[in-house]
């Protein structure tokens, strides 16, 4: 539905999750390179073309401190999107139980029922206290989470660095997640799309690397978010053989292999990068660095405005609570929550766009998250200078 | 993927697995290059889920005018990864646990398992050989359904038949009659049909590739689905296509949104402007369309001959680029174990490559389990290759020839 209406070139799309900015110029010649190789124009490996799934192995070996299989502990599906469907299908069965950490990526819901599951919803809760709050502050209460975990659990759905919330999970964190999926034998589908937008006094860090966790866990990556071509629609699922082979099940019988000459474009572009982890140039460090300046600047312009945005450790999104703007929206429809309301009213009044948060959560939740939008911050200079006057006039028009 | 293994290790000359050997045709290579280093960036962003609005509009444009019919790009048409996963979304929102799917044998080996993972029961009928006229080689239009036996398959629990014309791997384009037959039937028991087409421009000797969604009372209840990589040889590009009516599509909608949401921006944008290309070109001799069919012909021609000239009986294919040969005289070189699970013709292919050097598929492998002794004495090659390719298979099996008349 947001989606339509962030196609209107008046508004400024703050809206959905994907970059204005352009891709790093190596990955598009890259691309251009493989398209010339006949070859590279039909099909590949089911699983995942040699050399990007070499590539892969390579890079997460490093991250990961561990040896790991190209064959058989990676699958390279269409997006990260394919990789949570090859995941879901191929583990969740009938009657399992999925714990789902709310505000959620709105696929994971409707991908758990596919495969006949019930989902468990849990929500992040905010501490009290703090002035300018931060994704940090967003947290899991672990007596609450122990309570969710049953005999029927199969599987929790981890997020970090978090859509929306940008809350990077620290250590300690992962820790009592990682206790309760070993003491009920449950598995973990963590989702680290943004793993390498992380902000500075911040660590991603896998919980397929904590003790016991690496036999349970399927981890999901995205070269649409490493490298801002969600277009490219390629990510993977990284776990253990006897997981990973099933997957690769799935996988065979849906699509069975993905687009050649952009998965050799993307191998290429993670050499590049693999040579150069250790250098501060890398794409991996120099892209969150970029948007760590459009992060502040965002959140100054909201609080300018006398918004209270809550500052994200990680990803490219930022959360607002709008209720202190005391819009009143009372006379519009009564049965939508109040942000979809006021999304609907800044769209039209405004011409600026955003998620409701709303829609990140499962239905016992959505009172608690109402007051709160989406922005994304991954656009040009452009995008967020028109988005400034916008809200610099905000207060002149509402007076 | 145990042939394409074999064929990785042992093959010098790879007829397997179905896919060219030749490039995609310059036009869409240079649209390829313009999309992804234009100016417009986005292009390597997110495009609309259902399908990139440009190449949404030509298919919509252009299968219109071939089915006579006004197309809307945004309900009649969605966009795929691939005709596989066309098929996918097909079975999954078309078919609920307990329906049978009639499924024409040989067949496209990724049809059952796709019924049975949606719940469904897939129930088989055989195109069946008519001995050819004599001195004749046999045509793939000697495989024929039998009329009383398909419509004897039809029961109150079916929910689709699935047609493949042209059909993987036999070529057979099936004729209006045969079409009209199937259509009968489908209006009959209100039965709806998956069409697949990707080889639709595949077709040989002046032959009519006809649309079943064309006949009456076809459009409602059916789905066409199409493919880039086997239209512009191109099928490592991964973009493929369905076509039908808005009540049908709006459940295929469902479920890619639910399973892959979007496909990559880049190839759509290349595969929309080779499009519209062919579009201005329609029918006439620089369209690629024309051109792909009457080069493909030449080398089935050529393969035709060669295997005719060492005793490996063809059946001469009235479309597609696969050809299926009766390797009947050549079992003196592979024993019968009459005991063995494995079908003679698998065993025949797997030592043909590790012993010949030359890449097959069993044509049993195109059939379900009960089934796959039933014509278990042909192989299928691909001739999507180039010259030189075809000439080095050529040159095996002239070898192997002379092996075996020699003392």
């Amino acid at each position: 539905e947001f989606t339509k209406v962030a196609a209107d070139p008046s508004i400024v799309n703050l809206g959905q999750g994907l970059p204005d900015i352009s891709p790093p110029s190596y990955v598009k010649e890259e691309l251009a390179k493989a398209a010339a190789v006949d070859r590279l124009n039909q099909y590949t490996r089911g699983f995942g073309h040699p050399s990007l799934v070499k590539a892969l192995s390579q890079v997460y070996e490093r991250v990961c401190g561990r040896k790991l299989d190209p064959l058989t502990d990676i699958l390279v599906t269409v997006g990260a999107y394919g990789s949570l469907f090859s995941t879901i299908q191929a583990l969740i069965e009938e009657g399992d139980e999925v714990i789902i950490i709310e505000p959620f990526y709105d696929c994971y819901e409707p991908m758990v029922k596919m495969a006949g599951a019930k989902p468990v919803f849990i929500p992040l809760r905010y501490k009290n206290g703090g002035n300018s709050a931060s994704s940090a502050d967003w947290v899991l209460d672990p007596a609450e989470l122990a309570t969710k975990f049953n005999s029927k659990t199969k599987a929790i759905i981890l997020n970090t660095p978090h859509n929306p919330i940008g809350k990077v999970f620290t250590r300690e964190e992962l820790q009592v997640i990682a206790d309760l999926c070993i003491k009920h034998d449950t598995l973990c589908i963590s989702d680290e799309v943004y793993e390498w937008l992380v902000y500075k006094g911040n660590k991603h860090i896998k919980i397929a690397t904590l003790p016991g966790m690496w036999e349970r866990t399927i981890t999901i990556g995205s070269a649409g978010k490493t490298y801002s071509v969600t277009g490219w629609k390629l990510g993977w699922s990284i776990g253990p053989q006897n997981l990973i082979k099933h997957l690769q099940v799935v996988h065979q019988n849906t699509l069975y292999t993905c687009p050649t000459p952009l998965q050799e474009a993307l191998a290429q572009a993670f050499w590049i990068d693999y040579k150069r982890m250790d250098d501060p140039d890398c794409y991996f460090y120099s892209l969150s660095r970029e948007l760590e300046i459009k992060r502040d600047r965002m959140a100054q312009l909201l609080q300018e405005v006398g918004l209270k945005p809550v500052v994200p450790d990680g990803g490219y999104f930022m959360i607002v609570d709008v209720s202190t703007l005391n819009v009143d929206l009372s006379d519009v429809d009564e049965k939508q929550p109040y942000d979809y309301k006021f999304v609907k009213w800044m769209i039209t009044s405004k011409k600026l766009s955003a998620i409701p948060l709303s829609a990140f959560c499962g239905p016992a939740t959505k009172r608690q998250f109402e007051k709160y939008i989406r922005f994304c911050f991954i656009k040009k200079d452009s995008t967020l200078d028109a988005a400034e006057v916008i809200l610099k006039n905000w207060n002149k028009q509402t007076a | 993927v145990e042939f394409v293994k074999l064929a990785a290790t042992y093959s010098t000359v790879n007829l397997g697995q179905g896919f060219p050997d030749f490039p995609p045709p310059d036009f869409l290579k240079e649209a390829f290059v313009r999309a992804l280093s234009g100016e417009n960036h986005m292009l390597h962003q997110y495009t609309r889920a259902f399908g990139h609005p440009p190449l949404v509009k030509i298919l919509a444009q252009y299968f219109g005018k071939l089915l006579g019919r006004d197309l809307d790009p945004m309900t009649n048409v969605m966009v795929t990864v691939g005709a596989y996963q066309a098929l996918f979304c097909c079975f999954q929102a078309l078919v609920d646990e307990g329906d049978e799917v009639i499924i024409i044998e040989p067949f496209f080996d990724c049809y059952e398992p796709m019924v049975k993972m949606a719940g469904g029961m897939p129930v088989f009928v055989p195109l069946r050989p008519k001995a050819p006229k004599d001195g004749k080689l046999m045509s793939s239009a000697d495989w024929q359904l039998d009329p009383a036996e398909l419509a004897s398959k039809f029961s109150e629990r079916t929910k689709a038949i699935v047609l493949n014309s042209p059909n993987n791997p036999l070529g057979k384009v099936f004729s209006r009659g045969e079409l009209e037959l199937i259509a009968d039937l489908c209006v009959k028991h209100d039965v709806l049909c998956i069409s697949d087409e990707v080889y639709e421009w595949l077709v040989y000797d002046g032959k009519e590739h006809i649309r079943i969604a064309s006949l009456r009372g076809m459009w409602d209840r059916t789905v066409i689905i199409g493919s880039a990589g086997k239209t512009f040889s191109a099928t490592g590009w991964k973009v493929g296509w369905t076509v039908g009516p808005n009540r049908l599509l709006q459940h295929l909608r469902t479920v890619h949104q639910n399973s892959v949401y979007h496909c990559a921006t880049v190839a759509q944008e290349a595969v929309a402007q080779g499009f519209q290309r062919e579009l201005e070109l329609y029918g006439k001799p620089e369209s690629y369309f024309v051109q792909l069919p009457k080069m493909l012909q030449q080398k089935r021609d050529w393969l035709v001959q060669s295997l005719d000239a060492v005793g490996m009986k063809p059946i001469v294919p009235e479309g597609t680029y696969f050809l299926v040969a009766d390797i009947s005289e050549f079992k003196s070189d592979v024993p019968d174990v009459p005991d063995s699970d494995e079908p003679y013709d698998s065993r025949f292919a797997k030592w043909m490559v590790k012993n010949k050097g030359l890449a097959a598929i069993p044509l049993s492998a195109f059939y379900c389990g009960a089934h796959k002794n039933n014509y278990n004495h042909f192989i299928r090659f691909c001739f999507a290759k180039e010259e030189a390719t075809l000439k080095a298979a050529n040159d095996i099996l002239q070898k192997w020839k002379l092996e075996k008349t020699s003392p």
